[in-house]
């Protein structure tokens, strides 16, 4: 939560916001969590790519 | 023996033209015009922008592989169309002048049977005072638009981190360089992959970082924002935008034209009118797109580009160009067939055709001043218009002039981006995004214009990992390797 004390103002643009927890964070570059999401992301594209053309 | 004349050599240009060599085989004659002697694969001078990628990494030599596929390779610019010919013959041709291959200068007359443009834009540095001039980039701010600018992009901002590391405070600008301009995604990209090198390098605590740009909301990207599903919500992208904004400590300023560019300040104008100034060290401001300024003359010599290109300077197709206000914009403006509507053996595909209107909602100031992003057509779709305007030209030239047009409108077609967020194997970041359709589609999807089931995204590692892997897969393809035919756009 550091970026947030740092970089979140009351009452500025940043304020309104949703800001990621840790637990996001951590899981953005969890490299066993993002091997899934790798898959994941690629069928999903893979079948947009299908679908357009 | 037909001729295929294909004007330009970026995606959409190589695209059409590598398809068509290889479904018209040595019967017909594909000639490409284009005044680079090197392919760039544009998505990655976002890292070589911020020195994590050399630029002969992103580029590599045309003639070798134009002369692999059996493609006519001219290095030369095109200059003007005569699509009835002129007074001594009735064949249409287009006038180039060489920029290299030892005739840099001499012009010459390409005759065609059918021809596309696919020349992409001339990067208009001269709209914004300061920004550039005719010439091209300016001297007090860089840009990603080419490998060249990006690598001088790099050296400057090497500088930088030298200060910093001496414990000189620095601030980055990153955005649009004026309110018409579209790809903010690119300079999306730059500001976080600056923000990433700053933290690597250990001096992200003296850097200010601040984001320009046309959109009316963050997140808009020149096509009107996008939402996904996301706990239980459809969400704007404007929510995720702004996350990863604060999260990285970026401040926006949205909704502005930047009208000059001085050494270390912009002016700017915004959306309600008021007038104001940002300083900078450092400044990577995309400049606004235009046409390359291509005339057409008719069979006496007549100018008629007004009926070839569209006022900007892209090449009018089949797409409905007087569609009025934006409440009477429909999917079905924008164009199919990509296919001239009075010269029919003229096409055009990627950016070099000209859309019925923006995406995005237009906007302007008070004082008449127009802020709001202008309509993206670049990665993918260009790629697939590229090859469908190929499948077209070779079914008119192969089964006659009543072969079916194949289509492939930007209104029914997805894409798939992925916008890097930071470098890095282990603690890199990108946001992997389909949006489908590109354009909004408020008929057919009432209320957010797009198929919630196939438009997603997130960021994280795996994003990045997909980045890295395409930079590599489509430069495999556009080398024409073994199987390239097989990687889709």
């Amino acid at each position: 939560m550091k970026e947030i004390e740092k970089y979140v103002k009351p009452y500025d643009a940043s304020f309104t916001t949703m800001v990621p927890t840790n637990f996001v964070k951590f899981f953005r570059t969890c490299k066993i969590w993002q091997l899934f999401r790798f898959i994941m992301i690629n069928i999903k594209m893979l079948i947009v790519v299908r679908k357009s053309h | 023996m037909a001729r295929v004349v294909v004007l330009g050599g970026g995606v959409a240009g190589h695209t059409a033209a590598t398809f068509a060599a290889d479904w018209l085989g040595k019967d017909h004659e594909v000639v490409v015009v284009t005044p680079n002697s090197k392919w760039n694969w544009i998505p990655s001078n976002i890292w070589v922008g911020v020195g994590q990628m050399s630029k002969e990494e992103v580029t590599f030599d045309l003639a070798p592989v134009y002369q692999k596929a059996g493609i006519t390779y001219k290095q030369a610019k095109a200059l003007s169309l005569n699509p009835e010919g002129n007074a001594s013959g009735d064949k249409p041709f287009v006038t180039i002048e060489y920029t290299g291959q030892g005739k840099t200068g001499q012009s010459e007359e390409v005759t065609y049977d059918y021809l596309i443009n696919a020349t992409g834009p001339k990067l208009n540095f001269a709209a914004t005072p300061g920004l550039g001039d005719a010439n091209g980039l300016g001297e007090f701010t860089v840009s990603v638009c080419t490998a060249d600018h990006a690598d001088h992009a790099a050296h400057e901002f090497a500088k930088c981190i030298e200060k910093m590391k001496k414990g000189e405070r620095q601030k980055f600008l990153i955005g649009t360089g004026h309110g018409m301009c579209t790809c903010q995604g690119a300079a999306f990209e730059y500001i976080f992959n600056i923000e990433h090198e700053l933290r690597k390098a250990g001096v992200r605590d003296l850097a200010d970082m601040q984001w320009i740009s046309n959109e009316s909301f963050l997140g808009d990207f020149g096509i009107g924002g996008l939402h996904m599903k996301r706990g239980g919500y459809a969400a704007s992208s404007r929510l995720f935008a702004e996350s990863l904004y604060s999260e990285r400590g970026v401040k926006w300023l949205i909704g502005a034209h930047v009208n000059k560019v001085e050494k270390g300040k912009v002016s700017y104008e915004l959306l309600d009118g008021s007038m104001g100034e940002e300083e900078f060290d450092f400044a990577m401001l995309i400049p606004p797109f235009a046409g390359v300024g291509l005339k057409a003359y008719d069979k006496a010599g007549e100018d008629i580009t007004a009926t070839v290109f569209a006022p900007n300077g892209f090449m009018k197709v089949d797409a409905k160009y007087d569609a009025g206000a934006y409440e009477n914009w429909k999917a079905s403006d924008w164009p199919r067939t990509y296919q001239n509507p009075t010269y029919k053996n003229l096409f055009a595909a990627g950016i070099a055709f000209a859309p019925p209107h923006p995406i995005s909602k237009p906007m302007s100031s008070p004082n008449g001043t127009q802020i709001f992003p202008t309509p993206p057509r670049t990665g993918m779709p260009s790629g697939i218009i590229g090859k469908a305007v190929a499948h077209s030209v070779c079914d008119l030239i192969k089964k006659g002039p009543s072969a079916h047009l194949h289509e492939a409108s930007m209104a029914e077609m997805g894409a798939a981006c992925v916008a890097s967020a930071g470098k890095g194997l282990f603690d890199g970041t990108a946001a992997a995004l389909t949006v489908y359709p590109v354009v909004p589609d408020f008929e057919k999807y009432p209320g957010l214009g797009r198929d919630l089931d196939y438009t997603f995204g997130e960021i994280g590692l795996a994003g990045h990992w997909i980045k890295h892997i395409l930079h590599h897969l489509f430069m495999y393809k556009a080398k024409l390797n073994p199987g390239w035919t097989l990687i889709p756009e």
